[in-house]
């Protein structure tokens, strides 16, 4: 039986901001597919099903209307994960070399994972999504605002280069993604312990 | 209103007119289609188009995204502006209709003012050229996401809206065009330096598919709003919205 610790894997307020987030980003994403694929800079449209509006007019309004409650949610995790000790104390970047270590460990199979602890793999992880999302922000103002907030979009190389970063960044997103629900399927009692406030396990070391 | 050359428009063909029916009809095709998907698929016909509780969250978050934008438009701060070898070429045409749907102006235009103007007299394009030019080499972004470089001049509309007694306290300014189009902006945008009522493009009179005979191009604002082939301007405090804005276009739209 795996022993527990007092404290939950994760604070309430993770839970709900992560909650609120989740379904924001992929609005986000979805919406951003629809507005991609009124005018695609790439030889590539995203399928139907990966979009969300309808149509240009209504995927603009799904990108708005979900960005306002991600800004909300993304100042206040900030706030949160300052303030609290959150990033200092689970998610701040990790050694190149603990990375390697952790990554073959984890590779081999030898890795153990215990909930509410967050390995060197996982810090790097969450730490550079948080930053890629942090970016994607910063394009989506330069080319929301390309005059009122000009020099922003001057900095990232004007507004089509600053068009192709944008949907860049979106692929970063979905790539973690990708490994973010992949792990979770190999783990899915992560999943309940981010939706209920199960109690956190002791750090498991590298078997 | 009866305009003459709405017989010459009749005779040719008429696809662009019902082209807004026929999106309106597919889209409520593909939302009954979704309803039977479930959940997402629900959400997915959420285009604007509905009355359901979903598009009228989105059409307050976009009232609200229109104050949010207002309030960050700064009238001082200019778009940024290029060399004249940054245009361009070939120029894309783009309309809510094909290019070899392109209208002629008609032989009687004049530019009929209303609303909440001094003089209501209408104006010739010789009476505009009189007044000060204005040229510009900036960045034309569409609403799609794709952008070009174009090179316009013409007269400043904050000193034809002085000149013809135009109320400046009044909210929107609205154009109607003989094509059929229609847009409106707000009067602080309508007042910024680079906002211009255009008569030349890359330094010739615009021809028909560039806006002929006077166009708005306002670099502040994305493309649809820099209404072509324009035939009326009204200053209002009505909400005038226009022909992509009613059907769920951001209203504001400010760059």
């Amino acid at each position: 039986m795996t022993k527990t610790l007092k404290r939950p894997a994760h604070p309430l307020p993770v839970r709900i901001m992560h909650w609120i987030g989740a379904p924001t980003i992929v609005c986000m994403m979805l919406s951003g597919c629809a507005i991609y694929d009124a005018s695609p800079s790439l030889p590539f449209t995203f399928p139907r099903w990966m979009t969300l509006g309808g149509w240009l007019a209504g995927g603009i309004a799904w990108h708005i209307s979900a960005m306002w409650v991600l800004f909300a949610d993304g100042i206040a995790y900030l706030l949160y994960g300052f303030a609290s000790g959150h990033f200092r104390r689970d998610l701040f970047p990790p050694g190149p070399r603990a990375v390697i270590r952790t990554m073959a460990a984890a590779l081999t199979g030898r890795l153990g994972h215990s909930l509410g602890h967050y390995n060197e793999v996982q810090r790097l992880l969450y730490a550079g999504v948080i930053v890629l999302i942090g970016f994607q922000v910063v394009t989506g103002f330069a080319i929301w605002k390309p005059v009122q907030l000009g020099w922003i979009t001057d900095l990232l190389g004007g507004y089509p280069i600053a068009r192709g970063l944008h949907l860049a960044a979106m692929i970063g997103i979905l790539l973690f993604l990708v490994v973010h629900l992949t792990l979770v399927a190999i783990f899915p009692r992560t999943l309940v312990a981010m939706l209920a406030g199960i109690a956190a396990e002791p750090e498991a070391p590298a078997r | 209103m009866s305009r003459p050359h709405d017989l010459r428009r009749k005779a040719a063909v008429t696809m662009d007119e019902i082209r807004p029916e026929l999106a309106r009809i597919s889209r409520r095709g593909l939302i009954s289609g979704g309803l039977s998907l479930g959940g997402l698929a629900l959400l997915t016909g959420c285009d604007l188009s509905t009355h359901s509780g979903v598009d009228a969250a989105l059409w307050t978050m976009m009232h609200f995204d229109d104050r949010v934008q207002a309030g960050l438009f700064s009238r001082t701060r200019l778009a940024t502006t290029f060399p004249a070898s940054a245009v361009t070429k070939p120029f894309r045409f783009n309309a809510f209709y094909e290019d070899w749907q392109v209208r002629e102006t008609p032989p009687d235009w004049r530019l009929e003012l209303s609303g909440l103007i001094g003089d209501k007299a209408p104006w010739t394009i010789a009476k505009l050229r009189a007044l000060p030019q204005e040229a510009q080499v900036t960045r034309h972004i569409c609403i799609e996401g794709w952008s070009q470089i174009g090179q316009w001049s013409g007269v400043p509309l904050h000193i034809f809206l002085r000149r013809i007694g135009a109320d400046p306290r009044a909210r929107y300014v609205a154009f109607q065009c003989f094509d059929g189009y229609s847009t409106s902006i707000d009067m602080p945008s309508a007042l910024h330096p680079q906002t211009i009522l255009a008569l030349d493009f890359l330094g010739e009179p615009l021809a028909p598919e560039w806006g002929a005979p006077v166009r708005l191009r306002i670099p502040t604002k994305l493309g649809f709003k820099s209404a072509k082939n324009i035939r009326a301007i009204a200053v209002t405090n009505t909400y005038p919205g226009g022909y992509w804005e009613d059907q769920g276009y951001n209203w504001f739209s400010g760059s």
